[in-house]
C-alpha cells in the first residue's frame, strides 16, 4: 500500500482529479484487461475524505496500474449528482465500470474488503 | 386550480404551533395537526397506511396549505408512488412540475454495498439537503427511514446518524412525518420512537371476526392534549379519512321546530306535532311489526314538505322497498323521480364498520339530505362486535346531529327480549324511541306501539294499536276490556258487544221511561176520579146542607104562627090592657 500522504495535492482537487499511471504492475489484472472507471464520492474534504481517496488510489496502483480512472464528486458542491449513484453514505465507492456496479461504503481501511467489493480478488480466494 | 389557502398553521392554547395535516378528521383529534417544525412518528403494520397517510399529509400541505413537500422514498420508486395514489386523485406528477412536491427515491441494496472503514450518512443528508431547497419545502416525508438499517450493516453508526438526521430536520424547521414498521413488543422495529419522540400516531389495520378494520391512535403528543382514543380511519376514493369528522365536542344546536311523523296520531302522541327536527328517532320492534313502514311514512312526510331523504337500506333492495310500500298506500316511487329521494341499499357484510361510516358520511355530504333513514341499525352488529357497533352508532348520530339532520333508525329486537334491554348500548343517544311489538290474543296476533321516551316533550303514555292498511299505516286507541286492552278483531268484538249493549239499555231505558209515563197517566186520572167523586160528595152534601137549612126555617116560621095565633085567641077573651092605644 502506498503512503496517504503522496495523495494529498489530488484529494484537494476535487471534483474530476485524474490518476493514470503507465507503470505496468499487471499482478493482479488477471480479471479485468479494460479500463476501470471508479467513482469516489464525498462531501467536503474530511480527514475521512481524504484518507478514503489515499486509501483507494493505493488500491489503484497496487493492482490496476495504468488502467483505472478515479473521479472524485464533492457532493457539498453537486449535491444534485448524489440521486444517481443512489449515494447514502459517505465515502462511498463507485464501481462504474466495468459492470456490474458495485459500492463500498467507508475510508477503505480494510484493503481486502476493497479487493473483495472491487471484485479483483474473488471472495475467499486468498 | 390551487384551492383557497387554508390557514397554514393552528395553536393551541399553550402556544404549540401546529401544522395541520389536511387529513380529514385527524386535525380535530390532534386539535390542529402535527407538532409543526418537528418530527412526527407514523408507525403500523405492512398495509395500515403509513404511506398514504405520509403522501397525504404532503399533498394536502401542498395544495391547500401552501406548504412544499418533499418525499424521501426508501421503499417506492417515484414512478410507483405516483401511479399508487393516482387512484386517490392525487396527481404527484403534476405537483412535482409545479414545484410543489419533491420526490427522491433513496435505494440502498445491501447486496450491492460492501462496508469498509468508517462512514457517515452525510450523503442522505446532502441529498435532503438538495430536495428541501430545490423547492422551499416546509414538510418532509421519509417513507420508511428504517429500510436503511435492512441496507446498511453498521447499527451503531445508522443510529446514531438518524439521532443526527433528526435533530438536523428540527434545526432546519421542516414539519416532518416519518414511517416506520411496527415491532413485536415495541412501536417501531428499530426503536425509533426513542428518537422521535414528540408525536407518536400509531396505525392499525386488524381482522376480527374476518372483518378488516383500521384504527388510528395518537399514542403521545407532547405538550398538548390530544384524542386518546383509538379511532377508526378509512382509506378510500378521497384518501385517508379520521373519524369521526364531526371531533370530541358535543355541542350541536338544538331547534325546537318539530316535524310529523307521518302519520298523523302518532304526532297526536307525540304533543300534537311530531319529532323535533335534527333529533334521532329510534323504531324498535319485533319481526314484522312495520319498523320499515313506519319508518317509510317519515320518508313520504318529508319528500312531501319537499325536503331531501336518504334511506340507507341494509335488508331489502330498492325495488323492495318501494313495492312492499305501495301495499300500504305510499309511493316513494315519485319522490325518487324527482330526486327527493335516494336509496341505498346494501348489505351490512359487505363492507366493515368504518366503510358504512364513511359510506353514511359520503351519502350525506353528496346528497345533502334533511332527514335519514338507518334500516336497520341491528345488523351492524353482525359486522363487528356489540361495543363497535355503539360507537360506530354514537358517531352517525353525532354526525348527523351536528347536521341538524332527522334521523330513523329502525332495530330488530326478538320476541322474547325485555323492551329496552337489548339496545340499553344505544339508548341514551336516542331522543324518541318507539316501540312496536305484537300482542298475541285471542288466536291472533296485533300490532301495537307505544312511546317508550320522547325528549322534552309531553308524549303520551298509552299503547296504541298500530294497523297497516292500504292507506297507510293507522293507530288506534285500544279498547280496555274485562281482561285488559284488546286489539284486532277481539277489540271490535268488544266493541260490537258494547254497542248491542248500549242498544239493548237505550231500549230498557226507553220502556221504563214510558211506562213512568203510563203511570204518570194513570195517576192523574185517578185524581181526576177521585176529584168528582169528592165533588159529587161535596155537592151532595151541600144540598142536603141546604135543604136542612130550608126545612128549619120553614118549621120556625110556622112554629111562630102558631104561637102568633094562639095569642090572639087569648085576646079575644081578656081585655088587652092597652087597647086604649
Amino acid at each position: 500500500m502506498k503512503k496517504a500522504t503522496k495523495n494529498g495535492p489530488d484529494g484537494r482537487n476535487k471534483t474530476q482529479s485524474r490518476t493514470k499511471s503507465k507503470r505496468a504492475s499487471g499482478e493482479d489484472t488477471h480479471r479485468s484487461p479494460e479500463l476501470w472507471e471508479l467513482r469516489l464520492y464525498v462531501a467536503g474534504q474530511t480527514p475521512r475524505s481524504l484518507t478514503a481517496f489515499a486509501n483507494l488510489k493505493g488500491i489503484c496502483e497496487e493492482h490496476l496500474a495504468g488502467k483505472y480512472h478515479i473521479e472524485v464528486i464533492d457532493l457539498l458542491k453537486n449535491p444534485q449528482l448524489a440521486k444517481g449513484d443512489q449515494i447514502v453514505a459517505v465515502p462511498t465507492l463507485v464501481r462504474r465500470l466495468p459492470e456490474p456496479v458495485r459500492k463500498i461504503i467507508g475510508h477503505l481501511s480494510d484493503t481486502d474488503k476493497v479487493l473483495v467489493g472491487l471484485q479483483l480478488r474473488p471472495r475467499g480466494l486468498e | 386550480m390551487l384551492r383557497k389557502k387554508r390557514k397554514t398553521e393552528t395553536r393551541s392554547g399553550n402556544g404549540l404551533a401546529k401544522s395541520p395535516t389536511g387529513i380529514a378528521g385527524l386535525d380535530e383529534i390532534t386539535n390542529g395537526g402535527i407538532p409543526r417544525g418537528r418530527p412526527t412518528l407514523v408507525c403500523g403494520g405492512a398495509g395500515s397506511g403509513k404511506t398514504l397517510f405520509a403522501i397525504e399529509f404532503l399533498v394536502r400541505g401542498a395544495v391547500e396549505f401552501g406548504e412544499p413537500g418533499v418525499f424521501i422514498a426508501f421503499e417506492e420508486t417515484a414512478d410507483e408512488l405516483a401511479k399508487n395514489v393516482r387512484s386517490l386523485g392525487f396527481d404527484l406528477d403534476k405537483l412535482s412540475r409545479q414545484k410543489k412536491l419533491a420526490i427522491d427515491y433513496v435505494h440502498v441494496e445491501r447486496c450491492e454495498i460492501l462496508e469498509s472503514g468508517e462512514y457517515d450518512l452525510e450523503g442522505l443528508f446532502i441529498r435532503i439537503a438538495h430536495a428541501v431547497k430545490s423547492i422551499g419545502a416546509k414538510r418532509i416525508v421519509l417513507d420508511t427511514v428504517e429500510a436503511l438499517f435492512a441496507g446498511l450493516s453498521n447499527d451503531f453508526i445508522l443510529r446514531g446518524e438518524l439521532r443526527r438526521l433528526f435533530r438536523w430536520l428540527k434545526d432546519e424547521g421542516l414539519t416532518a412525518v416519518i414511517t416506520a414498521e411496527r415491532g413485536v413488543s415495541t412501536l417501531t422495529r428499530q426503536g425509533l420512537e426513542e428518537y422521535v419522540s414528540d408525536c407518536v400516531i400509531l396505525l392499525d389495520h386488524r381482522v376480527i371476526d374476518q372483518m378488516a378494520t383500521r384504527r388510528m391512535r395518537v399514542v403521545k403528543y407532547r405538550g398538548t392534549i390530544h384524542g386518546t382514543n383509538e379511532y377508526p380511519f378509512l382509506i378510500d376514493k378521497q384518501g385517508f379519512s379520521v373519524l369521526p369528522v364531526t371531533g370530541l365536542s358535543l355541542e350541536h344546536q338544538a331547534t325546537s321546530a318539530r316535524l310529523s311523523s307521518g302519520i298523523p296520531e302518532l304526532d297526536a302522541m307525540l304533543g300534537g306535532k311530531g319529532y323535533f327536527r335534527g333529533s334521532t328517532v329510534l323504531i324498535t320492534g319485533t319481526p314484522g311489526t312495520g319498523k320499515t313502514s313506519m319508518a317509510a311514512h317519515f320518508v313520504d312526510a318529508a319528500c312531501r314538505r319537499g325536503e331531501r331523504c336518504s334511506f340507507l337500506a341494509f335488508e331489502e333492495s330498492e325495488s323492495q322497498i318501494l313495492r312492499n310500500m305501495r301495499s300500504i298506500g305510499l309511493d316513494l316511487g315519485q319522490w325518487l323521480k324527482k330526486g327527493l329521494l335516494q336509496i341505498k341499499a346494501s348489505r351490512p357484510t359487505l363492507l366493515g364498520l368504518e366503510m358504512h361510516l364513511v359510506t353514511v358520511h359520503q351519502e350525506i355530504e353528496q346528497f345533502r339530505p334533511r332527514n335519514v333513514v338507518i334500516d336497520p341499525i341491528t345488523d351492524f352488529e353482525a359486522v363487528g362486535s356489540h361495543g363497535d357497533a355503539k360507537t360506530m352508532l354514537l358517531r352517525i348520530v353525532d354526525f348527523l346531529k351536528s347536521r341538524q339532520i332527522t334521523a330513523v333508525f329502525t332495530s330488530l329486537i326478538s320476541e322474547d327480549t325485555t323492551p329496552g334491554a337489548a339496545e340499553v348500548g344505544i339508548s341514551s343517544l336516542i331522543d324518541t324511541w318507539l316501540l312496536l311489538r305484537n300482542l298475541e290474543q285471542a288466536g291472533e296476533r296485533n300490532r301495537s306501539l307505544y312511546i317508550l321516551k320522547s325528549r322534552g316533550m309531553p308524549h303520551s303514555n298509552q299503547i296504541r294499536e298500530f294497523v297497516l292498511t292500504n292507506h297507510g299505516a293507522r293507530l288506534i286507541k285500544v279498547a280496555i276490556g274485562p281482561d285488559g286492552i284488546v286489539t284486532g278483531s277481539s277489540r271490535e268484538a268488544l266493541q260490537a258487544r258494547e254497542k248491542s249493549n248500549g242498544i239493548a239499555n237505550e231500549q230498557s231505558r226507553q220502556s221504563r221511561r214510558r211506562s213512568l209515563d203510563h203511570k204518570h197517566t194513570a195517576l192523574l186520572a185517578r185524581l181526576k176520579a177521585l176529584q168528582s167523586e169528592f165533588d159529587a160528595e161535596a155537592n151532595a152534601v151541600m144540598t142536603d146542607i141546604e135543604q136542612e137549612g130550608l126545612r128549619e126555617k120553614h118549621a120556625q116560621a110556622q112554629r111562630s104562627r102558631l104561637v102568633q095565633s094562639r095569642t090572639e085567641r087569648s085576646r079575644r077573651f081578656t081585655p088587652v090592657k092597652d087597647d086604649g092605644k
